[in-house]
């Protein structure tokens, strides 16, 4: 889940794929329902009314995301990502890559979420066939399918234009060639657009490998580190009464940092 | 089938700024007032809180806090032409949900439109003449004066209690502001913010070219505040997640902050969240709403009878609702009759980024509206004569973030991955800064909202349409400007620089502005205007209209304060005019 059940509940048309945890009602329509009246003739709105319907410690944080197996990629799927997010974003004299940095598990764990299944865009047909360049995102896919699909292309792909090898087993260099391929559209899989492949794992590897490190991604910040983004410290009024310094604390996450001790 | 709730004085749709204002001072005023919101509510302490809300992620990628396309789009298509299809994730603009609207996920820069472009048509008619105005433009004059207007933008600007520096008091243009703006009845309510080192190379570069540079106008608050509601404010930390985020620190000017701990207090208001109104339901003959109709979380449809009709969703939504509530004529665009959806507008962007060499911007340090500006090429402050097209851009220095999942330029022909493109972020992130021109967009026949045909809402209501393109005229000045914003980056001292002309066509995907004018446009005539000066609507008396939807066309400036300035406008209507003698406050 990368975001928290309250967030399904509100899109009140929007079905989920996702199991709210407590079947058919969030956190924070049982606070309501408690906290406020009825209204005149039993309309079961969520009024408010006299007082902010405010409950101390009440926020709505995201489930950390723990690393270690994989809940939508197989094995072998897991394996071909890590292949591919290895070399958009190679770990080098600079520091970890996307690979190093949980940029796999990342993607995972997003793909589980309403992100997934698109499951907040519309997605009512009909599904235009040609669209204008102008017109964005119009394929019914989504990217559990995309990925399901697209991986499987990939593979079909490889094993029929390397002599049988898969993704994996290929040198850096022959799938840096592929990769590109993909990227221009120039490369053909059998029934799939590569290039929709290429654009949805590079668009997630850049979220996961600069995203906070609770969504599986950015191990250790590196992707923060790489730059020099101090992450969510929050208050930078030190930087700007001091131009052009260079600033010297390490990066902080919503977590934390692994120095403050393990959570 | 509705069942039918008991009758309330006002009946306001959405509960963002608009709403929140009009609320406030309406049930202050003895009325019961009921505002109906289709998204949840959000307060700070709970959606906003710190542990929580600086997460890129969910709120700038994922867009949590925003409409969820699912629930409402639109359709779009470049021009008529066309078949359009819906936007089925948003890119270009992000309209908002939930109690604050947009004025809880705003960046915050608080302008004032400058007095000529309230009366734009006139003024250019009689600076240039009528055959300088672009083919196929609808440019019309506001029929309200920038000084009818001002006491309702200070009150605006009391209320969000904005951080800026007046350029122009009483008549008396003051060192430090922005000598074009329009007079200013008293100073800004709070100092302004402090800038970085970048703002620092602009003001010096600017100033060097004879051009006249300020802080901009900043809702995001330079001190601690208390405004003439009651509510207090902190000062802003520079802490760079505005747009697109609430604020954890009680400093961005919102409903949250601004209005509604003291709007809740009123014993006459009630809010209804998770209700979406669907239809205003109008009198036999058309001239009177009686109701509204909503369905709330369960989807169980209500019918809330009220004697005034506040329409104060998002300016698209506001469009929306009216067409399918039958509320004014519906604008056709093959005869170009009709006044609803008619002069939908929009806002240019371009500009220059500046790579330097051996500074640390350390761009993470911003603030949605941190930055300095300048008015000299906006509007009509320069000549246009030899250039060929209207209108005109504020032109910025700002970080408003460093978030690094949407904010790592590189240099154009960078590789997009691999071992040269990491370098290049890493070597890059410390050392560009970007000069911006954010323009006007005129008004023309062949761009405006209708409903669509084919696609409709989960309700089975049919979307609506959005026909826009830039024309000419817009493609001409953005490039201009961009031209302007380079020569002040290489005044700046960058070492190398990239010209970003305005993007053409129209693109649903990148994300350009949440400034989306028209479609329900204030006039003085009703045959070109949905709504009279006092944003009432010509066809029914008891609805108003609050938001950008009523602005004839976009200046080069964003649109809240003005929002803000014609929300206390109507406002004054409706307490001193309308409710003492309910009608139609200007003759037909």
């Amino acid at each position: 889940m990368q975001t928290d059940d309250r967030s399904l509940m509100r899109a009140k048309f929007a079905p989920s794929t996702e199991k709210p945890k407590h079947a058919g009602m969030s956190r924070r329509s049982l606070l309501a329902t408690a906290a406020l009246l009825i209204t005149t003739s039993g309309a079961t709105a969520k009024v408010v009314t006299k007082v902010l319907p405010w409950r101390p410690n009440e926020v709505y944080p995201v489930t950390p995301v723990v690393p270690g197996g994989w809940l939508f990629f197989t094995a072998d799927e897991a394996a071909v990502v890590d292949a591919i997010v290895d070399r958009l974003i190679p770990a080098d004299e600079l520091g970890p890559g996307a690979k190093e940095a949980g940029v796999t598990t990342f993607i995972d764990r997003q793909l589980t979420g309403p992100y997934g299944g698109h499951d907040w865009l519309y997605m009512q047909g009909p599904f235009s066939s040609n669209p204008l360049p102008t017109q964005g995102l119009q394929s019914p896919l989504t990217p559990r399918q995309q990925y399901r699909q697209g991986l499987a292309a990939l593979s079909a792909y490889c094993k029929a234009n390397f002599g049988g090898r898969g993704f994996t087993d290929l040198n850096n260099e022959e799938k840096e060639k592929l990769l590109s391929g993909m990227e221009k559209g120039d490369v053909k899989f059998e029934g799939f657009s590569s290039r929709m492949l290429f654009n949805a794992v590079y668009a997630n590897t850049m979220e996961g490998f600069f995203a906070d490190p609770i969504y599986g991604g950015n191990k250790d910040m590196a992707g923060w580190k790489l730059i020099g983004f101090p992450g969510v410290r929050y208050d930078f009024r030190d930087v700007i009464d001091n131009p052009n310094k260079p600033y010297t604390l390490p990066p902080v996450s919503m977590q934390g940092r692994q120095a403050w001790g393990e959570r | 089938m509705a069942r039918r709730l008991p009758r309330k004085d006002v009946a306001i749709v959405g509960l963002g700024w608009t709403g929140s204002i009009m609320a406030l001072e309406l049930a202050r005023a003895g009325l019961e007032v009921v505002a109906i919101e289709r998204g949840p509510w959000r307060d700070t302490a709970t959606d906003f809180n710190i542990g929580t809300a600086p997460d890129e992620l969910r709120y700038a990628v994922r867009h949590d806090i925003f409409l969820r396309p699912r629930q409402e789009t639109l359709t779009m298509r470049n021009n008529s032409s066309q078949a359009a299809l819906p936007i089925r994730r948003w890119g270009s603009f992000l309209p908002g949900n939930g109690v604050g609207g947009a004025g809880s996920h705003w960046n915050g820069q608080t302008w004032r439109f400058l007095p000529d472009d309230l009366r734009i048509r006139s003024h250019l008619t009689e600076r240039y003449g009528a055959g300088f105005l672009p083919e196929g433009n609808q440019i019309q004059d506001w029929p309200m004066s920038y000084d009818e207007l001002e006491p309702f933008y200070d009150k605006f600007e009391y209320v969000l209690g904005i951080s800026g520096k007046a350029g122009n008091l009483k008549g008396e243009v003051q060192p430090g502001g922005n000598p074009f703006e329009g007079v200013r009845s008293r100073e800004y309510p709070t100092p302004p913010m402090k800038q970085g080192y970048s703002q620092e190379l602009f003001t010096k570069a600017a100033s060097g070219m004879g051009l006249h540079p300020f802080p901009r106008p900043s809702a995001n608050l330079s001190t601690a505040y208390t405004n003439p509601y009651g509510c207090s404010m902190a000062p802003c930390t520079y802490c760079g997640f505005c747009e697109r985020f609430g604020c954890s620190n009680y400093s961005k000017s919102s409903p949250q902050t601004c209005v509604l701990p003291a709007l809740v207090r009123e014993p006459n208001f009630e809010a209804r969240t998770e209700c979406e109104v669907t239809k205003v339901n109008l009198s036999g003959d058309g001239k009177m709403a009686k109701s509204v109709t909503y369905i709330d979380a369960n989807g169980e449809e209500w019918e809330q009878p009220a004697d005034l009709v506040l329409l104060c969703a998002y300016g698209l939504f506001n469009v929306r609702l009216m067409l399918l509530s039958g509320i004014g004529k519906p604008y056709d665009f093959s005869s170009g009759e009709g006044v609803v959806g008619r002069n939908y507008a929009y806002q240019t962007g371009s500009g220059a980024t500046a790579f330097f060499e051996n500074v640390n911007f350390n761009p993470f340090a911003a603030a949605g509206s941190l930055g300095a500006a300048l008015d000299d090429y906006n509007s009509d402050n320069f000549d246009h004569g030899p250039h060929g097209f209207v209108g005109g851009a504020s032109i910025t220095n700002a970080y408003t973030n460093g978030r690094p999942i949407m904010y790592r330029p590189t240099p154009r022909g960078t590789p997009t991955w691999g071992s040269a493109w990491k370098k290049a972020v890493r070597d890059t992130y410390q050392r560009v800064t970007n000069v911006g021109a954010q323009g006007s967009v005129m008004s023309y026949r062949a761009n405006y909202l209708d409903l669509d045909p084919t696609y409709k809402d989960q309700l089975g209501r049919p979307l609506m349409r959005m026909t826009f393109d830039f024309q000419p005229n817009e493609i001409k000045m953005a490039n201009w400007m961009a031209e302007r914003c380079e020569e002040i980056a290489k005044a700046m001292g960058a070492k190398t620089t990239q010209l970003n002309r305005l993007t053409t066509p129209w693109n649903v995907v990148p994300y350009q502005s949440t400034h989306n004018t028209g479609g329900a446009v204030t006039g003085a005539d009703p045959k070109t205007s949905a709504v009279n000066r006092y944003l009432q609507s010509w066809d029914v008396a008891n609805v108003f209209v609050m938001g950008a939807c009523t602005f004839p066309q976009n200046a080069g400036y964003n649109p809240t304060g003005t929002v803000g300035a014609l929300t206390y406008w109507a406002l004054d209507a409706i307490q001193n005019k309308y409710l003492k003698s309910p009608g139609a406050l200007v003759q037909q």
